[in-house]
C-alpha cells in the first residue's frame, strides 16, 4: 500500500503531467481538495478515494464542464415554466410556486419584464436570476441609449447567453443556474421566442418547456402545436394552460400566465381570467370526451 | 520679537535681506526658462492654425479651453476651428523659427455640404486643402466611403476625420457581423460621437456629416470633435458654408428631382469657391439613395465657371 505522501505524489504527478491548458486556472482551494480526497479508509480497509473527490481530482482540469452540468441539474429541479409564439402573440406560463400562508404573493414572481417588448421566464435557482435579469434590464437601456433602437430579442438572448457563457470559463466563479425563457417581439413586428442554457447556448423555438418535467411538456407541446392551435391569440393562451395543466397539480390556481401582443406591453393575466380560461377548457374537455361516447356508441 | 516684521511692507522687508545667487544659478535658470519657452511654443503652433485664417477664428476672444460658451452650438461655418482658442497671433510672429510645426494642413478651410430630399440626400464637397496662404493641394477627397450604403464628410483636421471614420467603418462592419443587419445612422454617428467624445478636450479637429439611407429612410447627422451631434435635414461645414447656405436655402425644395438635386448642390458648392479663398478645386457630389450611394460626378470648378458665366455674356 502507498503511504500518505506517496499517494499525494501521484496524485500531483498526475496533475503535473496533465496537457490541458486549464490546470493553471485552478485554485489552491481544488489542489487541496484533491490532497485531502486521498486519505480516505474505505470498508474494506483499502485505502480508496471517495468517488466524487476521485472524479474531482482525475477530472479537474475539466471541472468547469461539470459545474454546468451541475446547474443544468438545478434547473431541471426548478418549477416549470412553458413559453409559446403564435402569430401575433407570444404567451409565457409559469407553475406558481406554493407561497405560505404569511407570505406576500406579490413578491415572488418569475415572470419578468426585460424592456416594453421583451420579457423572460426562468427555471432554476431564484438568485442568479435576479443577478442575469439586472444586466439585461441595464443593456436593453444601453442599447436604446447607443443605437436609438430598442432591442432585438435575438440581441438581447444573445448578451445574456454570452454573460452566462463568460462564467463557465473563467476563475473562482460558477455558472448561472438557470434556463431562460425570453419572448418579444422585434422592431419589425416578428414575434420570437428563445431559450437560453447555463453553458452559454441559445437556440430560437416555437414552443418550448423548462424546469420540472419539461419533457413531458414539450412532448405535449410537439402533438399540439400545429398551426390552428395557434391561429388566434386566446387559441395560444389556452394551449399554454393546457400544457401546464399537464404537469401541475391543482389547476388553475398554481399557474401565472404573462402576455405580449403586438405593439403592447407586457400584461399579467390576474388569476380570475386563468380560472375561466381552465374552466373554458375543462368545459371543451368535457365536450370532446361526450362526442367519443357518442361516436362509439352509434 | 519676529511679529514687528509685519508692520512694515513687505518690499522693505524684502529688500532688507537680499537673496544672492551666483552666476551659475542665473545661467541655469536661463537655460531652463529657453528650454521650456521653446517647448511651449512648438506644443502651441503644433495645436495652433496661425496661418488658416480662416473666419472661424475670432481671435479678440480670450483664452477659452475645450468647450465653447455663450455661442450656439450650431456654429457651423465656425466649429471645427473653435475649440482650442489660444490663438493669439502675435506671439507667434517674429522669433518663430520652427517652420515644419506650420505647415501642418487643417481643412477648416473648406466647404462641405449634405441636404436630404425626397429621393434620398445630396453630398457635395470640395477638394481643396491650404496651409496657410498656400494651396497644399486642389484633388483632395474630403468624401470618405465608410460602407456601401454610409457616406462621412471630412472637415477640419484630415488625419483626425480619416482615422476615425475608418474606425467607424471597422465598427460599422463588425455590428453588422453580429446583428445580421445594418448599422442605422443613428446608430453608426452615435458610435463615432461616442468616440471622439473621450477625446474631447485633446485638440482632436473634425467637423463630419453622417449620411446614409436605413430603414427608416434617409439619414443625415453633422457630428463634430467636440461631441456635437445633430440630426438635420441640411448641413453646410467649413469656411465657405455661409456662401453655400445661401445658394441651398434659395433654392431647397422637398420635390426636387434628382438631377435638379444634384445641381443645386454643384452650384452651391461652385458659389462658395467663388468666393471662399480657401476653397476650390474640383466639386465632388455623392447622392445616397435606397440601394446605397453612387458617385454623380466630379467637376473642375472653372469648368464649372465658364459653364454659369457664358450664359449672362
Amino acid at each position: 500500500m502507498f503511504s500518505l505522501w506517496q499517494k499525494c505524489v501521484r496524485v500531483n504527478q498526475h496533475l503535473r503531467h496533465c496537457p490541458s491548458p486549464w490546470t493553471h486556472t485552478h485554485s489552491r482551494e481544488q489542489r487541496l481538495h484533491v490532497l485531502i480526497g486521498v486519505c480516505y479508509r474505505g470498508q474494506t480497509g483499502r485505502w480508496a478515494i471517495n468517488k466524487l473527490q476521485k472524479r474531482t481530482c482525475m477530472t479537474v482540469w475539466n471541472q468547469k464542464a461539470h459545474q454546468v452540468e451541475y446547474a443544468q441539474e438545478a434547473v431541471k429541479k426548478g418549477s416549470t415554466a412553458v413559453g409559446i409564439r403564435g402569430k401575433d402573440i407570444v404567451v409565457l406560463g409559469v407553475e406558481k410556486k406554493s407561497v405560505a400562508k404569511l407570505q406576500e404573493e406579490r413578491t415572488v414572481r418569475k415572470i419578468c419584464a426585460l424592456d416594453e417588448h421583451v420579457c423572460m421566464a426562468f427555471a432554476g435557482l431564484t438568485a442568479d436570476a435576479r443577478i442575469v435579469i439586472n444586466r439585461a434590464r441595464v443593456e436593453c437601456q444601453s442599447h436604446r441609449l447607443t443605437v436609438e433602437d430598442p432591442v432585438t430579442v435575438e440581441y438581447i438572448t444573445r448578451h445574456i447567453a454570452t454573460l452566462k457563457q463568460r462564467y463557465t470559463q473563467s476563475n473562482g466563479r460558477r455558472p448561472f443556474g438557470i434556463s431562460a425563457l425570453i419572448v418579444g417581439f422585434d422592431y419589425d413586428g416578428t414575434p420570437r421566442l428563445y431559450q437560453t442554457d447555463p453553458s452559454g447556448t441559445y437556440h430560437a423555438w416555437k414552443a418550448n418547456a423548462i424546469g420540472r418535467s419539461a419533457k413531458t411538456v414539450r412532448e405535449f407541446l410537439e402533438k399540439n402545436y400545429t398551426d390552428e392551435a395557434i391561429a388566434t391569440d386566446n387559441e395560444a393562451i389556452k394551449l399554454a394552460i393546457k400544457a401546464l395543466l399537464e404537469v401541475v397539480q391543482s389547476g388553475g390556481k398554481n399557474i401565472d400566465l404573462a402576455v405580449i401582443r403586438r405593439n403592447q406591453p407586457l400584461k399579467l393575466l390576474e388569476s380570475k381570467e386563468i380560472e375561466t380560461l381552465v374552466a373554458e377548457i375543462e368545459k371543451e374537455k368535457e365536450d370532446e370526451a361526450e362526442k367519443k361516447k357518442q361516436k362509439k356508441s352509434t | 520679537m519676529k511679529c514687528y516684521r509685519l508692520f512694515i511692507p513687505y518690499s522693505r522687508w524684502r529688500d532688507a535681506h537680499p537673496i544672492v545667487h551666483s552666476q551659475k544659478y542665473h545661467r541655469r535658470r536661463r537655460v531652463c526658462r529657453l528650454i521650456s519657452k521653446t517647448l511651449s511654443k512648438m506644443a502651441l503652433s503644433s495645436v495652433l492654425q496661425s496661418e488658416s485664417a480662416d473666419f472661424s477664428f475670432n481671435n479678440d476672444r480670450s483664452f477659452s479651453f475645450g468647450c465653447r460658451f455663450g455661442q450656439t452650438d450650431l456654429g457651423f461655418g465656425a466649429a471645427p476651428g473653435d475649440r482650442l482658442n489660444f490663438a493669439i497671433k502675435a506671439s507667434l510672429g517674429p522669433d518663430d523659427k520652427d517652420g515644419p510645426e506650420r505647415k501642418i494642413e487643417f481643412l477648416h478651410g473648406t466647404t462641405t455640404l449634405a441636404f436630404k430630399f425626397q429621393h434620398g440626400v445630396i453630398v457635395a464637397v470640395d477638394s481643396r486643402a491650404t496651409a496657410g496662404a498656400y494651396i497644399a493641394s486642389q484633388t483632395v477627397k474630403k468624401v470618405i466611403e465608410i460602407n456601401p450604403y454610409l457616406l462621412g464628410t471630412m472637415a477640419g483636421g484630415a488625419a483626425d476625420c480619416s482615422f476615425w471614420e475608418r474606425l467607424l467603418a471597422r465598427q460599422c462592419r463588425v455590428y453588422e457581423l453580429r446583428n445580421k443587419e445594418r448599422i442605422s445612422v443613428a446608430a453608426a454617428s452615435k458610435l463615432l460621437a461616442n468616440m471622439v467624445y473621450q477625446y474631447k478636450g485633446m485638440g482632436l479637429s473634425m467637423g463630419t456629416m453622417v449620411c446614409g439611407w436605413d430603414k427608416r429612410g434617409p439619414g443625415l447627422y453633422y457630428v463634430d470633435s467636440e461631441g456635437n451631434r445633430v440630426c438635420g435635414d441640411l448641413f453646410a461645414v467649413g469656411s465657405g458654408s455661409m456662401y453655400a447656405y445661401g445658394v441651398v436655402d434659395s433654392g431647397l425644395r422637398q420635390d426636387l428631382s434628382v438631377e435638379e438635386a444634384c445641381e443645386l448642390g454643384r452650384r452651391a458648392i461652385y458659389q462658395a469657391t467663388y468666393r471662399d479663398a480657401y476653397s476650390g478645386g474640383q466639386v465632388n457630389l455623392y447622392h445616397v439613395h435606397s440601394e446605397g450611394w453612387t458617385r454623380v460626378s466630379q467637376e473642375d470648378v472653372l469648368k464649372l465657371h465658364h459653364q454659369y458665366q457664358e450664359p449672362k455674356k
